[in-house]
């Protein structure tokens, strides 16, 4: 299992202290992770970073709304896998039910 | 080069053997700091699993301690290191970054529409409407996103205009545009707001030709520059409160000439499409007389 998470750089549209929240409880955990600027950005850029992440069994992503991840990372061609994926979203969701998650 | 090319740096935050573990509040801080400065980071944790390594350079952060020699990495994989002891973290991660050409961070919102192909029945009406050349279509004949880089900042009018709802801009601040759910009022309410761009005579190239016209028509009988102008304004302004255009974007439309030749061109395109499925159909074998039913 491993982790991802976005740190939605370029736009303030994740709520700041939900994502250092999350971020920061992250940080403390102990666990293993992965943490992308921004994965809009890696989508507008094809970035082939998004597609080790995708091949690489990433299974917990905290970003913003599952739909909007899912089609991200299709449009930079590399889809995520259908199944065995979760999108948490800190765009609607409280830091404490997002890590209770990401951390289960 | 594009705004939308280049590798990323991936930073990796090493407290593995051969370095002194970072206390919690450094590493966080170090992490927003890296990551609100456009890196990639990864913490990497002895038998936890990240992503693997790519052609990505790499630089290895940490409190390293200088005499150990730096663990040896795969052939053809540029790895920098350095010591978070010997200065700002940021200096030398921007350093490494300019060293080896990865790409910096721009002030730019990555805006640009994102296809849900689960909802798009591929009807087109978003590339016949974008002024912009964002749209095209593959070898599939499927509609794709092919110009990012051309869809203008904070404009989500082509979502609005998509009867599926299937078009999202994921730095939009209201659903369904930004991913959220489609809900069945949603799509209701989109469908209403084709209707309004409807009502404006037919689509937005017909509703800014033919108010050109009228604008034009009243210069020659009224000339009254003013009254005319003000009334492409308040066209202009209804367009965008119904589709949700910033001013900017209604700043930069192109001219009536240029928006006709574009409504042409991409009328040729569609025709050249369904010229296409016509000979696929075509070039079927005649059904047997069985299948007539004879
Ligand atoms: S995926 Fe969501 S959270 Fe991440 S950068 Fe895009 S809008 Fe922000
Ligand atoms: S308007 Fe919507 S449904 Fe039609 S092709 Fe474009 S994205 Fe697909």
């Amino acid at each position: 299992m491993s982790i991802l998470y976005c740190n939605c750089t370029y736009a303030k549209v994740v709520p700041v202290e939900v994502k250092r929240d999350v971020l920061r409880r992250l940080s403390d955990s102990g666990r293993a992770f992965d943490a992308v600027a921004d994965l809009c950005d890696m989508s507008a850029r094809k970035d082939p970073a998004l597609k080790k992440i995708a091949e690489g069994g990433c299974t917990q992503i905290a970003a913003c709304y599952p739909r909007a991840v899912k089609w991200l990372f299709h449009a930079a061609g590399t889809p995520l896998p259908d199944a065995g994926v979760t999108v948490l979203n800190m765009r609607e969701d409280s830091a404490d039910d997002v890590v209770k998650e990401l951390l289960a | 080069m594009s705004r939308t090319e280049g590798k990323n740096l991936r930073v990796v935050l090493y407290e593995g053997p051969g370095s002194t573990p970072l206390a919690d509040d450094d590493r966080f801080a170090a992490l927003a700091a890296l990551l609100d400065n456009g890196f990639e980071v990864t913490r990497p944790v002895a038998g936890q699993h990240v992503a693997p390594a790519d052609d990505a350079p790499v630089l290895v952060l940490g409190l390293l301690d200088p005499l150990d020699t730096p663990p040896e990495v795969a052939p053809g994989q540029e790895v920098h290191f350095r010591n978070l002891a010997d200065g700002d973290l940021l200096e030398a991660a921007r350093a490494v970054r300019e060293a080896t050409g990865a790409r910096k961070l721009e002030a730019w919102k990555p805006w640009f529409p994102v296809i849900d192909y689960d909802r798009c029945t591929n009807c087109m009406q978003c590339l016949t409407f974008c002024l912009f050349d964002v749209y095209g279509v593959d070898k599939q004949q499927q509609i794709t996103v092919q110009n990012q880089d051309n869809c203008k900042t904070d404009c989500p009018a082509c979502s609005r205009v998509c009867p599926e709802v299937a078009i999202l801009f994921p730095k939009y601040g209201k659903g369904p545009i930004n991913g959220d759910v489609v809900r069945a009022e949603d799509i209701q309410r989109e469908a209403m707001k084709v209707d309004i761009s409807t009502l404006l005579g037919g689509d937005l190239y017909g509703a800014l030709r033919s108010r050109q016209k009228d604008a034009r028509k009243r210069f020659s009988t009224e000339r009254d520059e003013s009254k005319a102008l003000l009334e492409r304004k308040r066209c202009l302004g209804k367009l965008k409160k119904d589709l949700d255009i910033p001013d900017e974007v209604l700043m930069t439309l192109p001219s009536a000439e240029d928006i006709e030749e574009r409504a042409a061109r991409a009328r040729a395109k569609l025709a050249k499409r369904q010229a296409i499925s016509q000979t696929v159909k075509d070039t079927r074998p005649a059904p047997s007389e069985t299948e007539w039913g004879i």
